[in-house]
């Protein structure tokens, strides 16, 4: 059965010189895709959790009696915000790169930095699709009337369990919309990672089409179509979230 | 426990001379009210005249710029005043009842006692239970307030308060956002309490419940007290000239 498959994609590639599927009947190629989804799949999901961790903090943050706390996240929101993700990508990696220690790795004897590119992507990545979480949880916290934040603390409450209980579960109803964009966003914004070299499917992909130009259209058809099922499973997910924290009369 | 000096032949409520501005504009020029245990008092007065922000002073939701108040001996403005001391001695409802969409009626009764008194669950749920059934929504227990008419989602919003085992109760217009027909099912339920003795501080457009059940009634107008006394003198014999024209114009 396999290999009637890859057979098929062997004559394929014989009869349409410019379809070489060469991934799927050459084990080591297939190899590297493989490697790739594993390494988009690891920062898609790595980006997705701490960037919606900055997002509930920096909200939090942002509504602090400190006004020097609330600048500072008013900064970071407008420096990851209003400049380029691969240029914020190239400088955590390139310029604070070398700023931090390294040590001694696994064979004794070279040096290698304790932040590997693959954490410099997961990091700047994430504190750019954080800097949008900060602002998309900002608005649904500013949907939570007043008055209900009074009620919680009339009866007790501290600020910190009024935001805990009863501000963040319906600020996150709201921004459930929003936060999907900015998560689909994000995913897509990983083939970024190529630029430090993170061995990610977009990186596997071109290190593939070069060493087989024939192969370019099939790889590119496999990036797409990998990148459709990926967002549309976290699409789905997203969207069963959204069904099972409906509140039964409120809202849209 | 703490070592605030009250007794029951104290006021419960004690305001002093409060004084109360929001930036230019005073609100409040100088109210004096004192409320014993078990005493029902009504606030009446036309609109923007302050009564709202008086007993919002009263558990600290506002703050103020003169005089004092003191709940039980606490003093309720003091900058070191642990906040929660006062909130548990202290329920308040308010006009628009700000339950929490997201929670079912009993969870809305039993989220403070165990968030933030840190009471056992299965006790909570008990006296939950108790309190939904007293005014009267026994079956609703589960219903989101989305679920739940006006008059139903007020009541939840009593019960929600009572679960703390406030020693006073405010009540802010509770049955100003409600149909005529359901605001009779809001005040049977706080007629209860009050009978069973709870100490009640309510503001109010309803003077028919006001003469009922109150003790003494307070007439307010334009941030001072005009006119108060007990039901049976204040609504025949008032004197103050506003205090009449605004009764004759409500009753
Ligand atoms: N947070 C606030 N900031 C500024 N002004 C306020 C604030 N809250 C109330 N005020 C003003 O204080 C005055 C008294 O308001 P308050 O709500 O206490 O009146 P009220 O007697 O409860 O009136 P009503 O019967 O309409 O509820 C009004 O002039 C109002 O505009
Ligand atoms: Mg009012």
């Amino acid at each position: 059965m396999l290999e009637a498959f890859s057979q098929y994609f062997v004559e394929l590639a014989d009869n349409y010189p410019r379809w070489n599927f060469i991934f799927f009947y050459e084990p080591r190629q297939w190899a590297r895709i493989v490697k790739g989804l594993q390494y988009t799949l690891m920062l898609s999901f790595a980006c997705v959790i701490l960037s919606v961790i900055i997002g509930v903090v920096g909200a939090w943050l942002q509504n602090s009696p400190s006004k020097w706390v609330r600048r500072c996240v008013q900064g970071y929101i407008q420096f990851f915000r209003n400049t380029p993700p691969f240029v914020q990508l190239l400088f955590f990696y390139f310029a604070l790169g070398q700023f931090t220690p390294s040590v001694t790795g696994p064979d004794g004897w070279t040096e290698v930095p304790i932040i590997s590119n693959v954490g410099w992507a997961i990091i700047s990545l994430s504190f750019f699709a954080g800097a949008f979480n900060v602002e998309i949880f900002r608005s649904g916290i500013e949907a939570v009337p007043e008055s209900t934040q009074e009620a919680a603390s009339a009866l007790g409450f501290s600020r910190f369990q009024t935001y805990v209980e009863v501000v963040l579960p319906l600020a996150f109803r709201v921004s459930l919309p929003a936060l999907n964009n900015n998560l689909v966003n994000l995913v897509k914004t990983t083939t970024q990672a190529i630029g430090i070299a993170v061995p990610e499917l977009l990186y596997q992909c071109v290190s593939i089409w070069n060493d087989y130009p024939s192969a370019l259209y099939p790889t590119m058809l496999l990036l797409f179509v990998s990148f459709i099922v990926l967002v549309g499973i976290l699409v789905m997910g997203m969207s069963r979230w959204e069904r099972a924290t409906r509140i039964p009369g409120y809202g849209g | 426990m703490s070592n605030v000096q009250w007794d029951e032949s104290q006021p419960i409520v004690s305001i002093v001379d409060v004084h109360k501005s929001f930036g230019t504009l005073e609100v409040l020029k100088g109210v004096s009210i004192d409320v014993m245990k078990g005493e029902v008092i009504c606030i009446i007065g036309p609109s923007g005249s302050g009564k709202s922000t008086l007993i919002r002073c009263i558990n600290a939701l506002n703050d103020i710029q003169g005089g004092s108040i003191t709940v039980e001996g606490l003093e309720v403005h003091d900058p070191k005043l642990n906040k929660l001391e006062l909130r548990k001695k202290v329920g308040m409802v308010f006009q628009q009842y700000n339950l929490f969409p997201h929670k079912t009626a009993l969870e809305n009764v039993m989220m403070a006692p165990i968030k933030v008194l840190k009471e056992n669950k299965a006790d909570v749920e008990k006296r939950a239970r108790q309190l939904m059934a007293q005014v009267n929504l026994q079956g609703k227990e589960d219903s989101y307030p989305g679920e739940l008419s006006g008059g139903q989602q007020q009541r939840v919003a009593i019960a929600r308060s009572l679960a703390m085992n406030p020693d006073i109760m405010l009540f802010d217009e509770v049955t100003a956002a409600l149909d005529p027909e359901t605001v009779k099912e809001v005040l049977v339920a706080i007629k209860d309490l009050a009978q069973s003795g709870m100490t009640c501080i309510l503001v109010t457009h309803e003077m028919g419940f006001a003469r009922e059940i109150a003790d003494h009634i307070y007439f307010t107008d334009r941030g001072v007290i005009v006119e108060h006394g007990p039901p049976a003198t204040f609504f025949t014999e008032a004197s103050d000239p506003r205090t009449r024209e605004f009764l004759s114009q409500i009753l």
